[in-house]
Parts: C-alpha cells; structure tokens; sequence
C-alpha cells in the first residue's frame, strides 16, 4: 500500500463522508477486542459455566508468521457414550472477528483431535472451547506472540 | 476445480482410528483487505467443510476468514467398514467441490 | 589461524568469489525456520507447496500453443527427463548469449517450441510449473558455478550481492554474510541460499519466486526493485545459486 497525501475535499468525497464510510487510505476494520470474545462465547455457552481442563490447546507460543498458524487440539474425552463430545469452537481476541472456526466430532470421530491452520493479526490470546454432550462447556487458551516478516512486502 | 490433497490410509483395520489430513488450494480472501484502488477485497472464504463416510457425516467444519490460505484440516475418524469417505468444502457463494476416496476395512 | 586464513581469503576475493562460509557453517533456510514451518514442509499431504507441484503435474501434460505440444510430448516423464535440471539453473542460453532462469527457460519452451504465448511473470501456471520441474531435482544438490561463459554474469551478481542501495543503504551481504543468525525486527535472518524455490512463503499464503523474494528485500531497504525477468534479478540469481552450490534442492520449501 502506498502513502498517498490527503486530497482537497471534492463532491465526490462529501457525499461518501455523509454515507458515513471512511476515507482513510489505511482504514483498518474495527478489531474484535477481548470483550467481543467474551461475547462471542457467551452466546455461545449461554448461561452454562466453562470449565478449565479436559482441553489442550497447542500453538507457537511464538509465531514466525500470523498469516500462517498451526493449531492443535486436542480434547481428553470420550467420543462415544453417556457424555462424549460434540464440538470444538475456537475464538481469537484481535483479529476483526472473534469466530475463527467450529468443529463438530460424534461417535464416529475416534480421536478428539483436530489440526488447523489460523491467521492471527496480533499477539493474543486464543481459546478454544469444547462442548460435550451433557451440555457442560471445557476450555483452554493460549498467549500467542506474532511476529510478522522484517520486510514488508509492499 | 480447486487443487486438493487428501491423506487417508487405502486400508485399515476394522476399528482402527485413522487420521485424515486434507488440503484445499482456495485463497480465503478476509474481506478486508484494501486493493489496489483502496476499495476493500470482498470476501470469499470457503465456510463449510463435511465429512461422510458411506453417506453418514463423521465430521464437519465451520470455517471463519480467520483461517489460513489453502485451509488445512486434520480429523481422525474409525474405520468402520470398506467404502467411500467424501469430502466436501462449501464456499460463500453457495458453491460445493466434492473429492471421494475409497477406503479398503479388513 | 584457519579463522585468520579465512578472514584474508573474504577481504581480498569479496568482489570477485562467492562468500566465504567456514566449513559447516552454510545453512538452508530450513534451518532457520521454526519448528512448525519446517514440520509443515517435511509433509508432502501438508505442504501448500505440494498443491502448486499437483497443479505443475497437470500443467505439464496439458497440450497448449500453435503446435498443440504439452511438456510431456517432448520431455516424456518428468521424472527421469527434468531430473537434475532445476539443480543447474540458472543455466546458460547459447541462443540468447546470457544466462535463463528456470521460469525463463520454460517460457522459452512455449514460445519457441509449443508456439504459445509466455506465461506472465509469477503467475500461477508460471509458478506451478517451475514447481513441478523443480520438485523433479529435490534432494540433489545444486550445481551451479559461475565460470565460463557464465562469469561476467556472476560477477555483476557478485556486485549487486554486495552493493548498498535503498534508502537504508544496504547490501544484501550485510545481513546475509555479516548478520545471519541474528534477528532482525523478530524474524531471524537466514544466508539467502535459494534452496526451495518456488517457496510456499506464509507471508505471500501461496508459492512465490526467488525473484519475488528478492523484491521483497529491495522494498525492504527501499531500493527500486528489479523488474522480473531484468538482467540483474538473473544475474543475482545465478550468484545466489552459485553461493549455495552443493547444498540440496527442497522445493517446495515452506518459509515464513
């Protein structure tokens, strides 16, 4: 992207003032923020309580690129039976929305684990929450350093 | 036709957990990324992603534009008996790309 | 004393021969990865870059130009005809009297033998195949040299290598000489030895050319980057190759 200077206000450029859009050339959407996570799991959990433990969620606690990010994880439950898991939900606290993906496993899943790869615009924390068949919610969060290339790429 | 790799074992044991890796070249454009002219790049991501295995749904994905380019996604799933394990990745326009393998269960 | 040796070989031969590395200390940007990076590229059912070589694959076989030729129609399998090439590139063009790179060598195939339009510089058809070539010669070592018919090419490689430019006012020798190993700004600089090209960069989220990375670095310094395809982004090529002589091809390579 290139520095450009601002230019004198035309017709073209009221009008979209009054639209209410942004002119600016660097005009960054709003980014999500730890309270719109806590949002974003609040509808999903309702009024339930998460509970720590039964997840492991695994990434680099630093990252060499955001626009590239393995994510493990893994949930310590049964897969089938009286309470087994049903879904795993993942939530970040930077990036412009708080949803990065929603896994659904059942009987049939054999192992609790999925593997994904995620960008993360920032260093933040990311959470994953898991969902069993009883109803209860289990989850875990990581810290996530980003670092992003030395060089931009322009 | 988007390029995909699927990792799935040919044969397994019955009861066997097997782990399925798959790869999908698609760019995951966020929607918010400015173009050149400074207008934003709409978004286009792949948002669904299903598992069957003869027919039954073993796994499914919701997918955000917070996932990477070439989304990449690792399950495990039981080999229950020989047949034909799809997968299916859905886009925002609605539009699906189905990929069948054939899996051998002694 | 070898330290002392080395030290004079490096200042009177800095212009002329590729940099000096002591004995062992030459490494791939492998090395300087994490973990994940690395343990993404070790698997071909992971690696993106292995969606460029598939697509390479087809591309190959696919019949194109005036006269309706695919690769394969005179190459026959890749495996045994385009093994070894990508190692020795950027090779000399007797026709042309300069050195091709890979991607300029097979835009020259199309035109002059499938008799089709070149593809564009670092497109995907471009980039796919030049991955499926050069995926042909991994685990080889690379075995350019910059002698013969080739040195005035590596040695004007040889000085842009170590020319300051940009606005930072720096050479591509003062970091990947003097600094490797070092971190700059949290990413770790690595030697600059062109050992997975085309790369799948998690910057770009997709396969990318040396000389892509090249203009990353000039943007980097604020230096005018070469157009693709000019004769000094080959020239500095050839010099890069010929610095990592010996060591493995790995493409696709996976960097961050």
């Amino acid at each position: 992207m290139d520095q450009r200077s601002p230019e004198p206000p035309t017709r073209r450029l009221v009008l979209l003032t009054a639209a209410g859009l942004s002119l600016a050339p660097f005009a960054r959407p709003a980014a999500a923020t730890p309270a719109a996570m806590e949002e974003a799991i609040r509808a999903l959990v309702g009024e339930a309580t998460i509970e720590r433990g039964k997840v492991k969620l695994e990434l680099p606690p630093i990252v060499e690129n955001g626009n590239t990010v393995p994510l493990t994880v893994t949930v310590d439950s049964p897969i089938s039976g009286a309470d087994h898991i049903t879904a795993i939900h993942i939530f970040n606290e930077k990036n412009p929305q708080p949803y990065v993906a929603a896994f659904h496993l059942g009987p049939r899943s054999g192992k609790a684990v999925v593997s994904t790869r995620i960008r993360l615009a920032d260093s933040q924390q990311v959470v994953a929450i898991a969902r069993l068949s009883d109803g209860s919610f289990w989850s875990d969060s990581a810290d996530v350093v980003v670092t992003l290339a030395a060089c931009a790429e322009g | 036709m988007a390029r995909v790799l699927i990792n799935l074992p040919a044969r397994a044991k019955r009861g066997e957990v097997i782990e399925i890796k798959t790869l999908i070249a698609h760019p995951m454009e966020t929607g918010y990324r400015l173009g050149p002219t400074g207008a934003t790049i709409p978004r286009d991501i792949i948002s669904r992603f299903l598992c069957t295995y003869n027919g039954e749904e073993v796994f499914r994905a919701e997918l955000y534009p917070a996932i990477a380019a070439n989304p990449f996604i690792a399950f495990f799933t039981v080999a229950t008996e020989s047949g034909e394990i799809a997968f299916s990745w859905t886009d925002d326009h609605e539009e699906t790309q189905t990929e069948v393998r054939q899996i051998t269960v002694e | 004393m070898k330290a002392l040796l080395f030290a004079v070989i490096a200042a009177t031969a800095a212009a002329a021969a590729a940099a000096e590395f002591a004995p062992g200390d030459r490494r791939s940007g492998y090395d300087f990865a994490g973990p994940e990076s690395r343990a993404m590229q070790d698997d071909d059912t992971a690696n993106p870059g292995m969606l460029g070589v598939l697509e390479g694959e087809t591309l190959w076989a696919t019949k194109a130009g005036a006269a309706d030729r695919s690769c394969a129609d005179c190459h026959g399998d890749a495996r045994t005809s385009m093994k070894g090439v990508a190692a020795r590139y950027p090779a000399f063009e007797p026709a042309l009297a300069r050195p091709l790179d890979l991607e300029g060598r097979i835009n020259r195939c199309r035109t002059e033998h499938q008799r089709a339009a070149p593809f564009a510089g670092e497109s995907e058809d471009l980039l796919a195949l030049t991955a499926f070539v050069a995926y042909q010669s991994r685990g080889l070592p690379i075995a350019v040299a910059g002698d013969g018919e080739l040195r005035p090419f590596f040695d004007l490689g040889s000085e842009l290598f170590h020319r300051r430019q940009g606005q930072l006012n720096l050479s591509c020798s003062q970091c990947h000489d003097d600094n490797w190993g070092r971190r700059l700004a949290g990413a770790m600089i690595p030697q600059g030895h062109p050992t997975g090209y085309p790369v799948y960069r998690l910057e770009w989220q997709s396969l990318g050319s040396l000389q892509r990375r090249l203009r990353n670095c000039m943007i980097g310094v604020r230096a005018e980057p070469y157009d693709y395809g000019a004769p000094e982004a080959v020239a500095l090529e050839l010099y890069l190759m010929a610095r990592a002589r010996g060591m493995p091809l790995e493409t696709p390579a996976v960097r961050p």
